[in-house]
């Protein structure tokens, strides 16, 4: 919630100048018949999407030369609001011209940007950019009927932000690739959320099946477990430790740590007749980890622990595991 | 351009006389009516006769109370929560029984209770928006604190049977709230005779200001404080009160009252030769018996029309409606008015809500229904789900 969102209503009055001449007077409405279809030696393709019931309904009519695969005409008929007549007509008009195969590229973004009265200024408000979706899918029908495949052929993704076109594969990569945090990020990077913000959680103007804040935990929840797996098949690799020492959680550090102390370190004490024990590991500001250690046995008074044998246990978990390491005798 | 408003559920616009009553509020006799000098014994004076025509209007008794509130949805939640904290908050009860067809201002209060651990029952309504009795009457408990149930409904103009329902509420020992929003100004109201506990209202609903209604409390009972402040009305409701809007409600709610039968002869008059016109449209419905609706509301569905399309034709031709739709809103979930009544699901999508007032003339009405019907004839030859008939187009539609 903040200024422009606490004073509602208006949203009429950002419509585009567009979106009011094609609501007002739409080029493409109407019906093609099959007498027509028939004269111009043209296939005719009708398809339908939406239903009065979900309160948008769309018919769209192509004229296709069946030789090119051209569209050489195009009409629809809408039951819908304002926006859903403009994105109607707007889509029919840029069916025109087209093949069907080039057609079906047209995204509900292609429709709303088409609307627009400058490049930078949306067509619709938010809440109003579903509206154009309809458009899309029905394209989509159009091509699946002409060409006697599955809709579904054209888009087995599941969409989760309708307006923007985003995937739920696609935001999960995502933030696993970029380690994202907070939705504000998802919509930096992919666009999702920007525009009617239903997807970002429950209680918008729009119930949706995915919403971008589960999403995210869901992401984040399964991201934590990859990485404690990761850090569990660290430590029972022969092969070492296949993690960064600094990925690591505290006890995957601990058990790194041990298992150098056991191959490399210990060995060398014993000969002595000493020993010694992890007490605690922590990280501090600048990224140094410390391992505090006690000696046990012959090493636990030995005047060595603080200079030679010191050095030398740091040097090598720092050559195993990381630069970054301190010991901390106590 | 004509311009006609038709949308007065939704505000009115201020009536003449009520606006230059409360003008000398502002300038020159601006007093804090608490006041002892002369400043505030002028306003006082004003304030006092204002509170004498809102007890009069109502028919409320001298053991009664009225308090000004800024809106009827502050009335509202006064009395929920009020309520909540004097006797399901103690224990002593756990339940409130409301209606499926409430205004946000009651449904969204009882959903906020509900989160308190309050049980909540909402009657359903039938094809007419109309409540069933016996459903209150079996959804009596001893453990309910309140009843509160709309005096009309603000889509549908439906009036429910208020007195019944207060008799049955108090026969299982529970209070009632009435939100009389949509009846003050409209019907005659009398609290005394219906015997409701608690009703709220809003000036500008009786072409009063916006940001001031009432809450009508019987017999002082006990209330809990929704503001808690200073001493004003009676310590009820604190805050310094607003003299020129309180001075303007009450002169709305004389003027509104006072020939009120005769209005709506003329209100209800026009109503119906609009509602008549819109039936005569094929595939035309309207909701509820027009005989228990409110006189100036009318609740239409039109097939093959989505709603805000038809707004948008209608105030091209300088319009002002209202629509029930999703579409037309900020919020795209369906309007639970619309899913309520339910017998069909186009109506969420379809409907346009007409609702006139006192100073709507017949001239207005018929070139209302003139450009109605050419909205209409234009969306349904747009319209996918429509089968466009020529034949009735050219026959004048």
């Amino acid at each position: 919630m903040a200024k422009n969102t606490l004073i509602g209503g208006s949203i009429w009055d950002e419509y585009s100048q567009k979106v009011q001449d094609r609501m007002n007077n739409p080029l493409h409405m109407g019906e093609i018949t099959e007498e027509e279809a028939e004269e111009k030696g043209l296939k005719l393709v009708v398809a339908d999407f939406g239903a009065e019931s979900c309160g948008d309904a769309v018919r769209l009519y192509w004229l296709v030369d069946e030789k090119t695969e051209i569209i050489k005409d195009a009409k629809f008929k809408s039951f819908g609001c304002g926006t859903a007549i403009a994105s109607s007509d707007t889509m029919a008009g840029l069916c025109i011209g087209k093949t069907v195969t080039e057609a079906v590229k047209i995204t509900n973004i292609d429709v709303e940007k088409a609307m627009r009265d400058n490049p930078d200024t949306p067509a619709v408000p938010p809440q109003k950019m579903h509206c154009s979706v309809m458009a899309y899918d029905v394209i989509k029908a159009a091509a699946a009927s002409y060409k006697g495949v599955n809709p579904e052929d054209f888009e087995n993704e599941i969409i989760v932000c309708e307006c923007a076109r985003v995937s739920l594969g696609t935001i999960k990569e995502v933030i696993k690739i970029n380690d994202l945090k907070s939705v504000e990020e998802i919509t930096q990077y992919t666009k999702a959320g920007a525009f009617c913000k239903s997807c970002i959680k429950p209680g918008g103007h729009e119930k949706r099946e995915y919403y971008l804040v589960d999403i995210l935990a869901e992401t984040r929840a399964e991201m934590e477990k990859e990485k404690l797996e990761a850090i569990a098949n660290a430590k029972t690799s022969d092969s070492g430790i296949d993690m960064s020492f600094e990925e690591l959680n505290t006890i995957g550090q601990f058990k790194a740590v041990e298992k150098i102390m056991d191959s490399e370190i210990r060995p060398m004490l014993a000969m002595d007749g000493g020993d010694l024990e992890i007490i605690d590991i922590k990280k501090d500001e600048k990224g140094i980890t410390d391992i505090y250690i006690r000696y046990l046995g012959a090493c636990s008074g030995c005047a060595s622990g603080a200079s030679g044998t010191l050095y030398a246990i740091e040097a090598v978990l720092k050559e195993n595991l990381s630069p970054n390491i301190r010991i901390m005798p106590i | 351009m004509k311009k006609v408003y038709l949308d007065n559920n939704a505000t009115t616009m201020m009536d003449p006389e009520a606006y230059e009553e409360m003008l000398p509020f502002f300038k020159e006799k601006y007093g804090n009516p608490n006041s002892l000098h002369d400043y505030g014994t002028q306003t006082h004076k004003a304030l006092r006769n204002a509170v004498d025509t809102l007890y009069r209007c109502i028919n409320a008794g001298d053991m009664d109370d009225i308090i000004v509130t800024s809106c009827a949805t502050e009335s509202i939640n006064w009395t929920l929560k009020g309520v909540y904290f004097d006797k399901i908050y103690t224990g002593e009860k756990d339940h409130i029984i409301t209606t499926s067809v409430e205004h946000p201002a009651v449904s969204a209060t009882c959903a906020f209770l509900e989160s308190l651990d309050t049980k909540v029952t909402r009657l359903g309504v039938d094809g007419d928006g109309q409540i069933d009795l016996n459903e209150l009457k079996n959804a009596m408990t001893d453990k309910t604190a309140l009843v509160s149930i709309m005096w009309a409904n603000n889509e549908t103009g439906t009036i429910f049977p208020i007195k019944e329902a207060v008799q049955i509420a108090h026969e299982g020992g529970a209070l009632f709230h009435t939100d009389a929003t949509q009846a003050v100004g409209k019907l005659k109201v009398d609290v005394k005779d219906v015997g409701v506990d608690f009703m709220s209202f809003s000036a500008h609903k009786f072409h009063g200001p916006k940001g001031i209604g009432g809450l009508y409390i019987k017999d002082s009972i006990k209330l809990t404080s929704l503001l808690h402040g200073g001493e004003h009305m009676g310590g009820r409701r604190s805050g310094t009160l607003n003299v020129p809007y309180i001075v303007a409600m009450a002169k709305a709610l004389d003027n509104a009252t006072k020939f009120i039968e005769m209005e709506n002869v003329h209100v209800r008059r026009l109503r119906d030769k609009l509602e008549d016109a819109l039936l005569s449209i094929p595939d035309v419905a309207v909701i509820g018996d027009r005989k228990y609706r409110t006189p100036n509301t009318i609740l239409a569905s039109i097939k093959g029309v989505e709603g805000e399309a038809m707004l948008w034709d209608l105030n091209k031709a300088g319009i002002a409606a209202s629509t029930g739709s999703a579409c037309a809103s900020e919020a795209l979930e369906n309007n639970p008015i619309m899913e309520a009544i339910g017998a069909d699901v186009e109506l969420a999508h379809t409907a346009l809500r007409l609702s006139l007032s006192r100073f709507n003339t017949e001239e207005e009405i018929d070139y209302a229904i003139d450009e109605i019907k050419k909205a209409i004839t234009r969306l349904r030859s747009i319209s996918s789900t429509f089968a466009y008939t020529p034949s009735w187009h050219k026959s004048g539609l």
